[in-house]
């Protein structure tokens, strides 16, 4: 089962490798969207640093829900994703894989760039450091939970927009929890563990309904 | 065995067919014929798993598939009007994957003989997007040389390929159903067999 798993992992890694704007876009939209903020609220340090974890966190929502369409789609056309169907491995398994090159692909580099976008509102290194690490419990939840949109919304025309109104509102717990850590470290003693442990929670939730709800909705779409 | 009982299914609100039964034994070979629009394709693909019937059985050895489940879609192969294959990776990976995914412990090196029989010697290779429809096709068929799964089923399998290559992929189906295989196809061209039986499916008559 884990050879499965990395088989498929290591395809959708090679398979990005070959076609690296498709993983340049994400990043590049999530920088444009943060970099845009300052420009329009004007560069007023205490300002900034205010609307600095809101601002990073919905960028990153708008920006994993950008790369979404294309978790499935393409397997869906060339018809490689009706051959996984009909492999003898559990399909959860296979999707699981998908899902994990798909947060390598996508959220990870956002984990990695967020030190700049932290440095262009003025937060400290403390507050970095908390963004760094909600970001990184939190985007894995991000592409865990909109697999099932992308797999719902899958072969529809304008699935795009639907796919945006199915899961963005499912977004919101991370958005609030993950903000809120970035906000609460500013404030010096504050206790942050409550913060990361419902982040974790909502991770292991994700982790364990996500790869079953995805392949009962591919089964779906496919039909 | 394969068996269907009693088996109907409808896009949408158009009924294909209802009522259709017949079974089909080890060594034998079924052609599923009709006009376009007749459900050719939608027999087959729920036969695999892919199409949920309305009502009606299939059943492996006297079970069920739906309950069988991964045991029976490890003795199917399916190749539909899509080729299955990724455009960016090569031939020669494309064949890893699905191996991998269908649980047959092939070495690289059956992979490489069976792009060579299916005429792709030297193109192994290649991203599969520079190649031709044809050979693409051929790349998708070579899976069939590398699987050891009973029950081969082909929607149009010869479309795009060239004569050399329909002999070939006739004589791979013979030899298929000489080990005690059983495939069905839906094609416009007959299939010279020498053994084994053949069975003859007429749909939307």
């Amino acid at each position: 089962m884990f050879k499965t798993f990395r088989c498929i992992l290591m395809r959708d890694l090679t398979l990005a490798m070959r076609r690296r704007t498709d993983v340049l876009t994400t990043l590049f939209f999530f920088i444009i969207v943060v970099s845009l903020f300052p420009l329009g609220v004007g560069t007023e340090k205490e300002t900034l640093r205010h609307i600095a974890p809101g601002v990073v966190w919905v960028a990153a929502l708008l920006a994993s829900m950008l790369a979404l369409e294309r978790l499935f789609a393409s397997d869906y056309l060339d018809g490689t994703l009706e051959q996984m169907l009909l492999t003898p491995q559990p399909l959860s398994v296979l999707v699981l894989g998908k899902i994990v090159a798909h947060w390598l692909l996508t959220g990870l580099p956002l984990v990695l760039i967020a030190p700049l976008v932290g440095l262009q509102y003025h937060l400290s290194g403390e507050s970095i450091g908390v963004m760094m690490l909600a970001l990184l419990i939190g985007t894995p939840v991000l592409s865990l939970i909109g697999a099932i949109g992308a797999a719902l919304t899958l072969g529809l025309r304008g699935g795009g927009v639907l796919l945006s109104l199915l899961i963005l509102p499912l977004y919101i717990p991370v958005l609030v929890y993950g903000s809120g850590a970035v906000a609460a470290s500013a404030v010096t003693g504050s206790d942050l563990q409550a913060y990361f442990s419902l982040l974790i929670a909502f991770f292991l939730l994700a982790l364990v309904f996500s790869p079953w709800a995805t392949a009962a909705a591919l089964r779906i779409s496919v039909e | 065995m394969l068996e269907i009982v009693n088996l109907a299914c409808s896009r949408g609100d158009r009924h294909l067919f209802t009522g259709l039964n017949f079974s089909l034994d080890t060594g034998s070979l079924l052609y599923v014929q009709g006009r376009n629009g007749s459900g050719k394709t939608t027999l087959l693909r729920t036969i695999c798993g892919l199409f949920l019937q309305d009502e009606g059985d299939i059943r492996w050895n006297g079970e069920n598939v739906r309950e069988l489940s991964e045991e029976f879609t490890k003795e199917v192969v399916y190749l539909g009007h899509l080729n299955g294959i990724k455009s960016d990776l090569t031939g020669l990976e494309n064949l890893q994957v699905s191996t991998v995914l269908d649980g047959d412990e092939v070495s690289e090196e059956q992979i490489w003989d069976a792009l060579k029989r299916m005429g792709l010697a030297g193109f192994e290779d290649l991203p599969t997007k520079v190649l031709s429809q044809g050979q693409k096709r051929r790349v998708a068929l070579a899976r069939l040389l590398l699987n050891d799964s009973k029950l081969w089923i082909l929607d149009e399998p010869f479309t795009a390929l060239d004569v050399a290559a329909v002999d070939l992929l006739q004589s791979v189906i013979a030899e298929h159903v000489e080990n005690g295989g059983m495939v069905i196809l839906t094609t416009h061209q007959e299939v010279a067999l020498t053994s084994g039986q053949i069975q003859q499916l007429q749909l939307g008559a």
